[in-house]
């Protein structure tokens, strides 16, 4: 079973959590707006390899946080490393 | 594939290395590839072709589906597009002289409320103007196709009615692929198992990649005309490597078989509220499959927390599963598009073409996809049923959104 680190309740198991997105970013100003809102509104990362993401700890402190996960095995790694 | 299926199937293997130059290079030697390779080789008598699968043939997705055929869509673009593929299915079997163990079963999609039940009504009416040929039934004619049901859905989610999807199938997952693969190698299409695609051959100029050449591999370059990437959950790794972006995300979509259940069930039966949908393998195990995991991955591990998740909706529905046992489990990485309809053709960059967006919906397509594309490639234009598909309709604001028919979500 995979473990996942709560920054306020520690290492709980994976079925707690609940994911959100990936991490937000906003997009930059740009001459060609309409390619960037489209870029905005469907394009993705899909990152293979570590990736920023929000997780929310639903059967838990039910509060949102970053985390940095290896989407090849699910780990979870620490956000500084 | 292994010496087991070599004594069964006449498969001509090509002998040495690939050639440094074809016309046509397919990444990805799953169901897509190998029948879009199959369908140019036959249909238009384009054989310098070369499919590179990094595995063995069908080792991806191909092998990691729930086999289920069926075109009871909700918009009519989607609904013709598959329907083509489920003809093409129904007489695969009489064109290459391969036991692809196809079998219509008919599809039972149930409604628990009364506004599921409009869009199961709504979907039989579209069916038919399209096509395809899905009826509306009612309870009662529901479980004399299906005694093992349930009806009050353990209390919780009675069955108001469900649209019947009269053609509904399902196929050996395998054998359709080898069937493809042994037709293309009959006609002098080179496939090569274990070569991994490490790179594309590309030109650019300041703006970006202009124009795709070819393809790297650990054994050396190959160039090619055109450059079909149909790889399924990796498809990002690939367009990325020529600049394209992609509105796709790689989930892991579990599925898994019971031991044997002794008596007949015959139909495939899904439901849309629960999640979830069950048919019967020819050896008798209970098939059953359903939502792709939330977050993105690329891990082919299953979870003891889905099983449990998804045999506690199906034994809400068919209460003798509790009787089975889970023999075996798996999954895929599947690339999921954002409006739940596959991205055919045109990448952007000239000499790359795709076939992805195949989500948890890509085993039915097989056929369709391939001469769709097949077409696409040996012609240059999109044919008519695949050009509602085309990556630019991200751009145009012409998505295909159907997710109530993806049976998923």
């Amino acid at each position: 079973m995979l473990w996942i680190e709560c920054p306020n309740c520690g290492s709980r198991p994976f079925e707690e959590y609940r994911y959100g997105s990936v991490f937000p970013v906003t997009p930059e100003a740009t001459t060609d707006a309409a390619a960037r809102n489209v870029d905005y509104a469907w394009m993705q990362d899909n990152i293979e390899g570590i990736t920023l993401e929000r997780w929310f700890h639903e059967s838990g402190c039910r509060r949102w946080f970053t985390a940095r996960r290896d989407t090849t095995t699910d780990q979870f790694h620490p956000l500084d490393d | 594939m292994n010496e087991f299926v070599e004594t069964l199937l006449d498969l001509p293997w090509q002998i040495g290395d690939p050639k440094p130059a074809y016309d046509v290079v397919i990444i990805g030697g799953g169901g897509h590839g190998l029948s879009t390779a199959y369908y140019l080789a036959t249909r238009h008598g384009i054989t310098n072709v070369c499919v590179l699968e990094a595995n063995y043939i069908g080792s991806g997705n191909s092998g990691r589906n729930t086999t289920i055929i069926r075109s009871n869509y909700g918009l009519a673009e989607s609904v013709r597009f598959y329907q083509r593929s489920l003809e093409l299915y129904q007489g695969l079997e009489a064109e290459t002289g391969c036991w692809v163990m196809h079998n219509t079963k008919g599809q039972i999609w149930l409604a628990h409320s009364v506004t599921a039940a409009r869009t199961e009504q709504t979907r039989a009416l579209m069916n038919a103007a399209c096509g395809a040929h899905t009826d509306y039934i009612l309870p009662d004619e529901i479980k004399a196709r299906c005694p093992q049901i349930d009806l009050t859905g353990g209390g919780r989610y009675p069955v108001q009615g469900a649209s019947y999807h009269h053609e509904g199938a399902t196929a050996r997952h395998d054998r359709v692929v080898w069937a493809y693969a042994q037709g293309a190698l009959r006609k002098g299409v080179h496939i090569y198992q274990h070569t991994p695609v490490t790179g594309l051959l590309t030109e650019s100029s300041s703006s970006g990649v202009d124009r795709v050449t070819g393809v790297q591999t650990a054994n050396g370059a190959i160039s090619a005309g055109t450059v079909l990437c149909a790889v399924g959950g990796r498809v990002s790794v690939v367009a990325g490597w020529a600049g394209v972006r992609l509105p796709i995300r790689t989930h892991a979509l579990q599925a898994f078989v019971t031991n044997a259940y002794a008596q007949e069930f015959a139909p495939i039966v899904s439901s849309n509220d629960l999640v979830f949908y069950i048919s019967q393998t020819p050896r008798g195990q209970m098939l059953i499959g359903a939502e792709y995991d939330r977050q993105a991955s690329y891990r082919t591990a299953t979870s003891y927390s889905y099983l449990q998740a998804c045999s506690a909706k199906a034994t809400t529905m068919f209460p003798f599963l509790s009787k089975l046992r889970i023999l075996r489990s798996w999954a895929g990485i599947c690339d999921v598009s954002p409006d739940f309809s596959p991205i055919l053709g045109d990448s952007g960059v000239e000499g790359l073409m795709l076939s992805t967006g195949w989500g948890t919906w890509g085993f039915k397509a097989i056929p369709v996809a391939g001469e769709q594309l097949a077409e696409h490639i040996a012609t240059g234009v999109a044919p008519p049923l695949s050009a509602p598909f085309g990556l630019d309709r991200f751009s145009t604001e012409s998505v295909m959104a159907d997710p109530s028919s993806a049976g998923t979500r």
